[in-house]
């Protein structure tokens, strides 16, 4: 489940300030399914969400797929993004809401374009993941350009301490690499390319037996 | 050891394409299951002992026998959520040899009826799902799906289907909701997914490695297969070996090799001058064992025995320049942050859990807070629809059990460090489920 991301607003002593559940107008009616003739979606992205639905027994299967492809086009799940997802596949943007706010992938805040999670659990950890975290964060300086966060075990122990980089596994990083990291982002080069996941042997030696 | 089954020439370039794997004799164990009847595929199944590789360690075979028979529309999902930490071998398989899991799932889809068939995939994991989308294109050209497949009469679709980020779908009942569209709630069991899964249809869901080991029973018969390994551990397995080891890397290994031998012997053991304190030999999900029980056997039995369990097969090695309280905080603030919230015990028990080892961190605590960690892990533990506090609730218990003297001196040096002084003396209330 994705960390709490809206703040509940607290007093100095750590309890919870009345009213920050109060939902903001009572008078007002939940949102409904959005109408199509007044829901602009951009066509590419109605026909990727429209594949997808043909694609399961049950169009709603493709909530997933479709808020991924939203994602993409608008960088976030922001309210529009939502809205084109609801309207598309005839749900309630509440319905759509709840989904996205379910999966750690899916940014419920803007964020920066190029994203860099890096791997903060335990066998990270246990080489120096969260140092690395600290690096990666201090190189990117804050650039709204950056989408710089810890995540959770990513799949990828045998190169702890590691990263995922817009989806490319990097590691072993060292503190090192950090810097390299953000300018190789910033200069559209290729990231770190001797140490990408995709490019590296089994470490079984009786997997190869002939190298 | 044998020879290798699902690593064997992992590496060799290309395949990942239709034409090295065929060109190697892929797809023949398809051809080789598809002349025999459905009954006669389940039964190499269950003569191949082969348990399930996730993490349950449920006899796949079985698992496969309990879906209805009939023609209603009825369902494989493969569960390649690997998010387990310190498991990542199934994303190997899948980004080298796609086409074994995929003949594995034709197979094994075959012997269950079932004509619908998925492969959840963790969202984080996009180079593997490229390859798998890939894969599946040049499966369907070449009539491995799609319907009367190779004119046996059998007809199945299979669809990736890409995640978003959340341990909890790896748990079977969250994984099918997530599926549906939903959050990934898991659900109340019974009714078990054999009878109401997926969109509430007989669904039969089975781990990557799992279903990738089943051409090689076919190939070479259900009772060769069942001789590797030692007794209710049969075949060979892939071993994830994370942490403070020298080689960390995915081995396949015959099931009952000793603990020592892969730790030291496959993974080089911890760097020079380092000791191993404790290690998880089944995920971060499994009670820790210490370094005299790496003379066990690695294998479902012997692990069990040791009080903790085989899981995954994912050893995560910890050495003596961690202090067990870091590795107990982070563990905890993993489960906290993936509990899904939906039952009371696991969304409070976590959450609580990382309060009071943040207080022994920050140098707050007394030892009475040890009893009420091991009670709240005590009152998590087979309360929840599903065993995401339990997977929580049995390495921190046995971590406090284990490693009480050094959390104790851990909370008397973090007390000093704040300036608070010694300890009160221990409370006189007894705590309920608090470990001796």
């Amino acid at each position: 489940m994705a960390e709490q991301t809206s703040a509940v607003a607290r007093y100095g002593h750590g309890s919870r300030i009345p009213g920050w559940d109060d939902s903001v107008d009572l008078g007002k009616d939940p949102a409904v399914v959005p109408d199509p003739a007044t829901t602009p979606v951009p066509d590419a992205l109605r026909a990727e969400i429209e594949a997808s639905m043909a694609k399961y027994p049950e169009f709603r299967s493709a909530t997933i797929p479709a808020l991924h492809a939203a994602q993409a086009v608008h960088g976030w799940c922001s309210p529009e993004a939502i809205e084109q997802v609801a309207c598309v596949m005839r749900l309630t943007p509440g319905y759509v809401t709840a989904v996205a706010t379910f999966y750690d992938m899916f940014e419920t805040k803007p964020v920066g374009r190029q994203r860099v999670y890096v791997c903060t659990n335990i066998s990270c950890s246990l080489r120096g993941g969260k140092e690395m975290l600290a690096a990666v964060e201090a190189a990117a300086d804050g650039d709204p350009d950056f989408n710089v966060r810890g995540f959770e075990c990513l799949g990828a122990c045998d190169i702890a301490p590691m990263a995922s980089v817009n989806g490319e596994f990097v590691g072993p990083l060292e503190l090192a690499d950090a810097e390299q990291l953000i300018a190789d982002l910033r200069e559209g080069r290729e990231v770190l390319p001797d140490k990408q996941l995709s490019r590296r042997a089994c470490a079984d030696p009786g997997a190869n037996p002939n190298g | 050891m044998a020879d290798k089954l699902l690593f064997d020439r992992i590496d060799e370039p290309g395949l990942d394409t239709i034409e090295v794997y065929q060109r190697r004799g892929g797809y023949e164990s398809l051809k080789q299951a598809l002349r025999m009847t459905p009954e006669e595929v389940l039964q190499n199944l269950l003569d191949s002992g082969l348990r399930g590789r996730g993490g349950a360690g449920f006899a796949m075979g079985k698992k496969v026998s309990f879906l209805p028979r009939g023609g209603m529309d009825k369902y494989l999902v493969c569960n390649a959520d690997e998010s387990e930490p310190g498991t990542f071998k199934d994303r190997e398989l899948m980004q080298k040899s796609p086409h074994m899991l995929i003949e594995g799932m034709i197979i094994a889809a075959y012997a269950a009826g079932a004509n619908r068939s998925f492969i959840y995939i963790r969202g984080e994991y996009e180079l593997q799902a490229m390859k798998l989308e890939a894969a599946l294109i040049e499966a369907r050209q070449a009539g491995f799906l799609g319907d009367d497949i190779l004119g046996s009469g059998h007809s199945q679709t299979l669809v990736l289907h890409r995640g978003a980020g959340a341990y909890i779908c790896g748990e079977e009942t969250g994984l099918l909701d997530s599926l549906e569209g939903k959050r990934g709630n898991p659900r109340l069991k019974p009714p078990f997914p054999a009878n109401q899964g997926l969109y509430q249809g007989p669904t039969l869901i089975n781990n990557v490695e799992t279903l990738a080991t089943v051409p090689h029973i076919i190939k070479m018969t259900g009772t060769e297969y069942a001789k590797l390994g030692v007794e209710n551990s049969a075949g060979t397995k892939l071993i994830s070996i994370s942490g403070n080891v020298q080689r960390p890397g995915n081995y396949e290994i015959e099931l009952g090799m000793k603990a020592r031998d892969i730790i030291y012997g496959l993974a080089g053991g911890p760097e020079p001058g380092r000791e191993i304190k404790f290690w998880f030999p089944g995920g971060s999900s499994s009670p820790v064992l210490k370094p005299e029980d790496l003379e066990l056997g690695y294998d479902f039995d012997s692990m069990a025995k040791a009080g903790s369990m085989l899981g995954s097969g994912a050893i995560i090695v910890v050495d003596d320049s961690n202090s067990v309280v870091d590795v107990a905080l982070t563990l905890a603030k993993f489960y906290r942050h993936e509990s899904c919230g939906k039952c009371t015990p696991c969304r409070e028990g976590t959450n609580w859990t990382v309060k009071m080892l943040q207080r022994i961190h920050d140098g707050d605590a007394t030892p009475m807070d040890l009893d009420i960690i091991a009670s709240v892990q005590d009152q998590i533990m087979g309360n929840c629809l599903c065993v995401l506090g339990d997977a929580m609730a049995m390495p921190l218990s046995s971590m406090v059990a284990k490693f009480r003297d050094e959390f104790e001196q851990y909370i008397e040096e973090a007390r000093e460090r704040a300036g608070l002084g010694a300890a009160p003396d221990p409370s006189p209330i007894e705590i309920a489920g608090a470990a001796a």
